[in-house]
């Protein structure tokens, strides 16, 4: 029975416009004279962007997730890449994308476009080997640079901003900058990046914003359509388009709120999930929906790209604040890309579990939460590590917790029925009755 | 003497528990992955010891680390879980894979012995930043253990910890020459033992042994066949039980090996480096040796570097072939394995991949690792 009104967004159309237009631009660019390049859905792509507006990229991790989508063709990817001696075990993005690239076929049609360079971040263990291995698989010319961001936890986690750790990813990122126009034979546009690096801020803090708005009862979005929407943070940020297309989503999800527009009209209890869900069963968030059970989101569709700060003293989480300049040298905009990325809510859990309980504890209190959904997904250890002890230190704050495990690429590692189950249980438990 | 290693490698809480006892205003560090700079452990007069598994079945790490994570790091996890290491005054971890911090993470939410300390380690070890970053981390590292134990340490202090360090790695890497013998008077299983030990042991305790160990070998003749001299590569390993296996072979099979080299977190990656003590700053010294290092694959990029030092192990070595040995879901070396195999054998050394979990299946690795060695012996019939 509704309790809520409800009605689709209007932006999503226009969300799905973009994102087909972004993976049309990728296999394109060498017609219209640009260059392409391939790297993490973590990259700083405002670094690449300076070398000129035809310069298209693709990010993996959503290309792996939107393979993943396709059953049939995600198995072909993944056979593919075991036959070339790759364990079965590794990341299931990253051997979607290997795939693509051994069996020549790209996911959104046509032949696999080979990159002109690779550029990615690495914090995991496999970000850097996952393109230093796709240049090979590509011919092995293909040239990488790769930015470590290790470089320790971000305030409040770390007593205090350690100067050496941003000047670390700030000198590698300049370095980026000298090398690009050494591979690329490309003056750099210095007015072009600055641009990029505002509309990378611009973007991840806005996005933000719009899941601080999900704390509404009800909630105007639900983590599937979250999925849809979270998606242009990690195609490219630095995209005026796409922070352009944030902040319109703002505007009408502020509507949706004041006008208790909810996006599961029969709202009665509330959850929160964890780390990427297992791509070819989405049907799973509707099933928890029949339950009357919406999912607000989570760490990771809010902070995996989305800017936020954790407040120790009040317990709080909310969006960055927007830098009060823009910067106006490339040694800023370095400066600044460095300090705002190493403040990634999902970077934290890299130095220690904890840090993410916290986090997800304070999410949990202040969206009104009544269970947590945690995916031990076999497919990224990037996002899981640390999952067990998550588990352990929310149910020791008090939070009902469910586990289910699954992978977010390879549907052999998901038991859709088994995993249902458990929702039935916990969903039981958290008071609700099994739709009739 | 070679004794000493075994010896220390299966009483090493024992040897631990006595070092307090004999020091009993010293600290002890457990640390969990071979990017821990010892040296600086050692210039405060702390003894750094290196956890490693224990290679028996346990039941209580799953409640911490989810299950695809590498059994290495559930093994080490349990050993600070089922309480053998309460004798540790600290933990630390220099930032390698992910998997072990977990063993880190979850030793210090629920067996923090008073002090633990996370050293981000450089990724980007081929850029030139990472020196100098790492410097950083090692004066906040410094400081901390400043107000830890009450002491302030000089350039006089880490000098002396480098030449600990240094001297236990040219102990092992003149015992090391030894086995490019036609037959090495030490076996494999002799050697591993030896580098445990010395994660186990008081450097200045391990250095006299191993040297006499090394004068001891000049005119040690051993009693079996060299067989096939193979070479390991890969992950963490220290599975004796099954190096011992591959070294027993001939006593019941027609084909029999000697291990005479590895590529691995245990031995080579460890110690082989040294820190380059002509470089005036011996801060900047030590963050050199460890960016420098031969890395471990998650830190091995844009460039694979390690695959050109495999190589000349296995030539200068004169090896046969090489067995890839990896931890089960260790992506790292999953992400290289294919590339590993591909150099090596592209270059005449012929490659045989197993997965180790925490426990060694001896009987199924015999029957592979023999016919593995009866190709080689089918090549050499052919030419």
């Amino acid at each position: 029975m509704a309790k809520y009104p409800t009605e689709p967004l209007k932006c999503w159309s226009k969300a799905k416009e973009l994102r087909e237009k972004f993976y049309r631009e990728f296999s394109e660019a060498h017609e219209k004279g640009g260059l392409r390049w391939m790297g993490s859905a973590w990259a700083h792509d405002a670094i690449p962007q300076g070398l000129g507006r035809d310069v298209k990229c693709i990010t993996g991790e959503p290309y792996g997730a939107s393979c993943a989508f396709d059953r049939p063709l995600s198995a072909e990817f993944l056979a593919a890449t075991e036959n070339y001696g790759f364990a079965r075990d590794l990341c299931s993005y990253m051997r979607n994308y290997w795939g693509s690239i051994l069996v020549n076929k790209y996911a959104l049609g046509g032949e696999f476009p080979k990159a002109d360079f690779a550029f990615s971040q690495h914090i995991c263990c496999s970000h850097a080997k996952w393109y230093q291995n796709a240049c090979e698989l590509e011919g092995g010319d293909v040239p990488l640079f790769a930015i470590d961001v290790g470089a320790g936890p971000y305030p409040p986690f770390a007593p205090k901003l350690y100067e050496h750790r941003v000047k670390y990813v700030q000198e590698q990122l300049l370095d980026a900058i000298d090398w690009l126009e050494k591979v690329t034979n490309r003056t750099y546009d210095d007015e072009l990046f600055l641009e990029c690096v505002w509309n990378d801020v611009r973007s991840t803090h806005t996005w933000a914003k719009i899941c601080m708005l999900n704390r509404a009862v009800p909630a105007p979005l639900d983590e599937k359509s979250i999925y849809s929407l979270y998606v242009f943070g990690t195609l490219q940020k630095s995209h005026p388009e796409f922070a352009d297309f944030y902040e319109e989503l703002y505007d009408e999800v502020t509507d949706r709120v004041q006008r208790g527009i909810a996006a599961c009209p029969t709202e009665q209890a509330r959850v929160m999930s964890d780390t990427q869900p297992p791509w070819g069963f989405l049907r799973i968030y509707r099933y928890l929906e029949s339950w009357g059970a919406v999912s607000i989101g989570s760490l990771y569709t809010f902070g995996l790209e989305g800017m936020w700060l954790y407040d120790d003293e009040r317990d709080e989480f909310e969006p960055r604040p927007m830098p009060a300049e823009k910067p106006k040298t490339r040694e800023e905009g370095c400066m600044l890309l460095a300090d705002w990325h190493l403040s990634k809510p999902e970077y934290q859990h890299f130095y220690h579990p904890e840090y993410k309980t916290r986090m997800m504890a304070a999410m949990a209190k202040h969206w009104g939460v009544n269970g947590i959904i945690l995916h031990y997904n076999r497919g990224c250890e990037g996002l899981s590590v640390g999952i067990a002890e998550n588990r352990l230190g929310l149910l020791k704050r008090g939070f009902k917790v469910m586990t289910y495990e699954g992978n977010m690429g390879d549907e052999r590692e998901f038991d859709e029925k088994a995993t249902e189950t458990r929702i039935d249980i916990f969903l039981e438990a958290l008071g609700l009755q099994k739709p009739e | 003497m070679i004794e000493k290693f075994e010896e220390w490698y299966r009483n090493r809480h024992e040897y631990q528990t006595d070092w307090k006892q004999r020091n009993p205003d010293k600290k002890m560090v457990g640390f969990f992955c071979t990017y821990t700079p010892e040296e600086i452990f050692y210039a405060f007069d702390i003894l750094p010891v290196r956890v490693l598994g224990s290679h028996e079945i346990q039941d209580v790490t799953e409640p911490h680390i989810f299950a695809m994570f590498c059994p290495y790091c559930r093994d080490v996890l349990a050993q600070g879980l089922k309480g053998k290491y309460e004798y540790l005054d600290g933990i630390t971890i220099g930032a390698s894979c992910i998997h072990l911090r977990q063993a880190y993470f979850s030793w210090d939410i629920h067996r923090n012995p008073g002090w633990s300390h996370y050293l981000p380690m450089p990724g980007h070890v081929q850029s030139p930043r990472a020196i100098p970053f790492l410097k950083g981390e090692y004066e906040l590292l410094i400081k901390k253990l400043e107000e830890w134990t009450g002491k302030t340490i000089t350039d006089a202090d880490l000098k002396r910890g480098i030449s600990i360090m240094n001297d236990a790695r040219r102990a092992m890497k003149k015992i090391y020459e030894l086995r490019k013998q036609d037959a090495p008077p030490i076996t494999g299983v002799e050697s591993m033992y030896m580098t445990c030990a010395q994660f186990f042991t008081d450097a200045r305790e391990f250095t006299p042994v191993a040297e006499r160990v090394y004068d001891e070998l000049q005119t040690r003749k051993l009693d079996r066949p060299v067989g096939k001299r193979l070479m390991l590569v890969g992950s963490e390993n220290d599975d004796l039980e099954f190096i011992h296996m591959v070294e027993t072979l001939a006593e019941r099979e027609p084909v029999g090996a000697t291990i005479v080299m590895e590529e691995h977190c245990t031995t080579t990656r460890y110690f082989w480096d040294e820190v380059d003590t002509s470089i005036e700053d011996p801060l900047e010294a030590i963050a050199e040796r460890y960016v420098l290092r031969t890395p471990c694959p998650s830190k091995d990029w844009p460039r694979r570097s390690r695959l050109d030092r495999i190589l000349q192990f296995g030539k200068d070595w004169n090896v046969d072939g090489a067995i890839v040995v990896q931890q089960k879901f260790c992506d790292p070396h999953e992400a290289d394995i294919p590339f590993v195999r591909k150099h090596l054998e592209s270059n005449g050394i012929p490659t045989y991949f197993l997965e180790f979990d925490v426990t060694t299946a001896v009987g199924p690795f015999a029957i592979r690792v023999e016919a593995f060695l009866e190709t080689l012996e089918a090549e050499e019939d052919l030419f």
